[in-house]
């Protein structure tokens, strides 16, 4: 039986540079209503975290790039970045 | 400019189309200018294939205001009031992108509408899946549909209508087509046509970004996926409901000239466009167009696709009241052009020109194509198919067969759907999706309604697409007819495979030229349309998809009758009692064979067949009706017994007679069919109209009960058919 | 009765309050923009249905900051009628001129449909004219509708008389199956502690008509013309 670990990853899911994001224009234009005129743009993704069983941070690096590409984000309009870091066993 | 093939390659254009722009031109274009050439040369925009073949249509009628060739088409209603509508298919983007690609289809059909100068009152879409098993498939029907109700709902406009069917030729390209209806009053129709030289070219809503940039070539190119990831819009609703209240409001002005969608090929199309119709020219500069993203060239500008813009003509001196009106919408709107009498589209930097190119060139002078038109013999061999050699049901499995119809895809309920589309909202919805054959909406302060249906069935087409094409026009009409509406107008959205190969070629004019015998005989005109080519991936093509849209009027909106059977009383077949199991539902789902000959469509039948039962409506004494097509008879049956929550007696003996086989009889399918449920005492009235109009007319039986009973094949209790056929939809 | 609807960038229930108003109860009605910093003009005040700025963020999150709502504080204190339907309510939970919050529906879905609710409290300008435990069939549309609060609000809520309408069969049972969204105690509708202000969910603004589907939302609308009639009492000095 192989050795595994905990991990767990933050993934941060936004949209590619260049794509219309209509949630962050209407929070920047709220925010500068608000009198937050130094405000220049806003762009608005997703934060989720993930906890997972690996080996190793590079299976498990390997492992959530994956999940990111299949579900967590579109490759079509949105980039993703993470960060991997030992979780406390349960 | 070196012309490389891979430029050309780029633009979409074939090396002897570029030969043709160089000598209408009388020189070689610049970048700009070939981007340009390309963008309106490509299908989507000139319309090369198809262009010849939609002459065919009928497009007149008493009823008509504005048919094919604006912005979308318009029918008089009566009382001053016209009805806008016009369908579009967005399928190209949401093979990529489902819920975005869906999303943007209705804003842009949407933009259509009150570019007209109409008030956007209803949604209705037709899509196309693959087998609902298969988990890719899911991805792509919960992301269509949840594209599809978030715009809409967003927007407000309620979603009341369509149809949905799932088929393993659509496994590689999904098909989704938005159809928007509109009111207007009919001295304030608004046409896109830049006329007046001198009159200033405003753009307003969204800034310019880089969004799809040659979506429109790429909706004409096989295989999207591959070539084109990255190019996706993602649409903005909020914005799109200023823009709709903006733009309604600054026609009030009557300082708006003309207005014109920012769709396929952005401020190209719009701008040569609108000059073309309007017999001028157009001078813009691209420096004025307000950008999203920086050091955007005018290549750029000139061709994006970014969602939620318009373009208008405005007289110079309304312009500050049309500029103040935008403000108070919180919208961006600056001048960046002129209606020039030239002739020329004519494009400048900051003062630069960078392009130009007759309006002509752009438009008219697109090659139009007929090509090679050749049946495949495949499809030959498969509507050769004798049905007669598949085992006749027997009495005890037919039970069975029902069930399995019932919670086919392309059966079940259609509300895990329509639930997740705001159809209440605007209060004008009287019959909502799922309550009849279709939807109903009135018009305040009005006595009259409307009618709305989509409607198209892809194996018929397939096996037979002038017969099918038929079956769809007839199918839609004839369930605007089954609320009691007379149907107005045709919209139709023309879905196809790759027209260079001979046998899709084949199917787009054999289907045109059903299309154009049904409306003949039926007497409902084509208002507006569109066409979308190249569905298809590594040579698998879609089936020919012809979506006829219909827009009925009813003379007393309260004259209406749903689907489902209301209380006690008889119900009577209309129509041919010989049924076929060639391209059926039945063939598919109980023997996994699609193949044979779809049924025989009589268009004088179908006529006679819809006015009768027009006139019972009207006459108070028809209390439902039902167009009985998918599944046949009983599924019909079964669907008025479960939408009407009250059971039945039916018997079917002299049908099965009739027929020579108990599955030909029970779950056969036929044109002209339609169900009805008739108030007490009045069957003798029935039976005199249907003999009256010529319309065979057999009595099936009596409602009532919970229990779904025919005679001597099916006796069960009514829930356990509701409980199949509420979850068809459903994969969880 | 004059009633003032207030349309935000985004709102599309606007249209159907004041049909609602003009079309079924022949009462005078007018949209104000979300700019306007004085409603004093108003008898009563509809906060609509839609998306507000999109609903971006959070739905109703944007539009509490709009200049018009400290106009609608001001009237809410003051004691005026004040109803929030489906974005409406959203917006006064974020202004905290309600109670809780308005959570996505458990379905994850948007669901759009016809429901009963069920009166719970008649002391609302918006129930005056209703019995106790009516039961009224009411549209609802909206993706973000789940009511929560923490069980301790909870309970202050059911003591003080706050919960206005909760979902439940067409027996009158506040069963979960008749819960659309998963709303904490099947809760539609609330009200602030004065009862003033109510919120709820289901549109009674699309249901002023039988033709369209049914006429019960007239209930909760005509009742505050009861208010209107005091005010016009008050005026007179009779």
């Amino acid at each position: 039986m192989n050795e595994t670990a905990r991990w767990r990853a933050e993934v941060f899911v936004s949209l590619r540079p260049g794509v219309n994001d209509p949630q962050g224009l209407a929070v920047r234009d709220g925010l500068r209503r608000l009198g937050y005129q130094e405000v220049e743009e806003v762009r608005v993704g997703r934060y989720v975290q993930v906890w997972l069983q690996a080996p190793d941070v590079q299976t498990a690096e390997r492992r959530i790039a994956a999940m990111c590409e299949q579900l967590l984000a579109n490759p079509v309009v949105e980039s993703y970045r993470f960060v991997i870091e030992p979780a406390e066993s349960q | 400019m070196p012309v490389t093939p891979e430029l050309l390659r780029e633009v979409a254009l074939t090396e002897d189309e570029y030969q043709r722009a160089v000598e209408l031109l009388g020189r070689e274009p610049n970048l700009v200018e070939l981007g340009m050439i390309g963008a309106l040369w490509s299908e989507h925009c000139g319309y090369k294939h198809s262009r010849p073949l939609l002459r065919r249509l009928p497009t007149s009628g008493p009823q008509v205001v504005q048919g094919p060739g604006e912005n979308a088409g318009a029918v008089d209603l009566g009382d001053g009031l016209v009805v806008v509508l016009k369908i579009e298919s967005h399928n190209h983007p949401s093979a990529v992108e489902p819920f975005q690609g869906a999303a943007t289809g209705v804003g842009g059909i949407v933009r259509d509408i009150f570019a007209m100068g109409a008030r956007p009152i209803a949604l209705a879409n037709s899509l196309r899946f693959g087998p609902l098993e298969e988990s890719r498939q899911q991805y792509l029907f919960h992301g269509v549909v949840g594209g599809i109700g978030w715009y809409g709902n967003c927007l407000g406009i309620p979603t009341v209508a369509g149809d949905v069917f799932f088929l393993p030729e659509y496994r590689q390209n999904p098909l989704v087509n938005a159809l928007c209806v509109g009111i207007a009053e009919r001295h304030a129709l608004i046409r896109a046509r830049a006329s007046g030289p001198g009159n200033l070219v405003v753009l307003v809503g969204a800034d310019t970004g880089r969004d799809g940039i040659h979506g429109a070539t790429f909706a004409s190119v096989e295989d999207p996926e591959r070539s084109h990831r990255g190019v996706v819009q993602v649409g903005n609703p909020f914005l799109e409901k200023l823009l709709l209240e903006a733009c309604l409001e600054v026609l009030q002005t009557g300082a708006v000239v003309a207005m014109q969608d920012l769709g396929a090929a952005g401020l190209t199309s719009a701008s040569a466009e609108i000059a073309a119709r309007g017999g001028t020219g157009i001078e813009l500069d691209v420096a004025a167009v307000p950008r999203r993203e920086t050091g955007m060239t005018p290549y750029e500008v000139m061709l994006s696709e970014s969602q939620e813009r318009m373009l208008l003509v405005v007289r110079p001196e309304g312009l500050e009241r049309v500029l103040e009106i935008f403000r108070h919408w919180e919208l961006h709107a600056v001048v960046i052009g002129r209606v020039t009498d030239d002739g020329m589209l004519r494009v400048l930097d900051a003062g630069n020109p960078v392009a130009e190119l007759p309006v002509r060139l752009l438009t008219e002078a697109c090659p139009i194509y007929i090509r090679q038109a050749s049946e495949s013999d495949a499809i030959r061999t498969r509507r050769a198919f004798d049905p007669d050699t598949v085992p006749d049901l027997s009495v005890n499995e037919a039970p069975r067969a029902l069930l399995v119809l019932l919670r086919s895809p392309n059966i079940a309920s259609r509300r895990p759907i329509y639930r997740t589309y705001d159809h209440t909202i605007l209060t004008n919805t009287v019959l909502p999706p799922g309550q009849g054959d279709a939807a109903v909406l009135r018009v305040k302060g009005h006595r009259f309604g409307i009618a709305l249906k989509t409607d198209c069935n892809p194996r018929y087409c397939l096996l037979e697409p002038r017969l099918g094409a038929q079956h769809a026009v007839a199918e839609a009409t004839r369930n605007v007819t089954c609320v009691g509406a007379e149907p107005l107008a045709i919209t139709d959205c023309l879905n196809f495979g790759n027209p260079e190969r001979p046998d899709v070629y084949y199917q787009l004019v054999q289907a045109i030229e059903g299309i154009a015998e049904a409306c003949t005989v039926l007497g409902v005109p084509v208002v507006s349309g569109n066409v979308s080519l190249y569905n298809e991936t590594e040579g698998r093509s879609i089936p020919p998809t012809p979506v006829i849209g219909v827009v009925g009027k009813l003379s007393d909106v309260s004259r209406h009758v749903g689907l489902g059977f209301a209380g006690e009383g008889k119900v009577f077949l209309l129509g041919p009692e010989r049924a076929t199991l060639g391209a059926s539902e039945y063939l598919a789902c109980l023997h996994g064979i699609v193949a044979g000959s779809p049924p025989d469509l009589d268009l004088e039948l179908e006529r006679r067949v819809q006015a009768m039962v027009r006139e019972a409506i009207h006459r108070g004494i028809a209390l439902a009706a039902h167009d009985c097509s998918e599944g046949g008879l009983l599924v019909a049956l079964a669907e008025s017994c479960i939408v009407g929550t009250i059971g039945g007696r039916f018997r079917v003996d002299e049908l099965v007679a009739a027929n020579g086989r108990l599955d030909r009889a029970l779950f056969g399918e036929a044109g002209s069919r339609i169900i009805v449920q008739v108030a007490p005492g009045a069957e003798g009235v029935v039976l005199a109209l249907a003999h009256a109009y010529g319309v065979p007319a057999f009595e099936l039986g009596q409602t009532g009960g919970d229990r779904f009973i025919v005679d001597g094949i099916v006796d069960c209790l009514l829930d356990d058919l509701v409980a199949v056929w509420r979850d068809g939809l459903r994969r969880e | 009765m004059r009633f003032g609807i207030i349309t935000f960038p985004g709102s599309n229930g606007d249209h159907d309050a004041l049909m609602a108003v003009r079309l079924g109860l022949g009462q005078p009605a007018e949209l104000v923009w979300h700019t306007e910093t004085d409603l004093s003009n108003y008898d009563c005040i509809i906060i609509p249905g839609g998306f507000s700025y999109g609903d971006y963020l959070r739905a109703g999150a944007i539009a509490r900051f709009a200049p018009v709502m400290q106009a609608v504080a001001r009237e809410a204190e003051a004691g005026k009628p004040i109803l929030g339907i489906c974005n409406g309510f959203q917006i006064l939970t974020e202004a905290q001129l309600l109670p809780g919050a308005l959570l996505r529906n458990a379905s994850l879905e948007f669901v759009c449909d016809w429901v009963w609710v069920r009166v719970e409290q008649t002391h609302t300008p918006w129930t005056s004219q209703l019995a106790r435990g009516a039961r009224l069939r009411l549209p609802i549309a909206h993706g973000e509708g789940r009511y929560f609060v923490d069980e301790k609000t909870l309970g202050e809520l059911e003591r003080a008389g706050q919960i206005v309408f909760r979902y439940v069969d067409a027996e009158g049972n506040a069963t979960p199956e008749a819960n659309p969204n998963g709303s904490i105690a099947n809760i539609a509708g609330v009200c602030n502690g004065r009862g003033n202000v109510v919120g709820l969910m289901p549109h009674p603004e699309r249901a002023f008509d039988r033709l369209i589907g049914g006429d019960d939302g007239l209930w909760i609308l005509a009742s505050v013309l009861a208010v209107g009639l005091e005010v016009v009492r008050g005026r007179g000095g009779n």
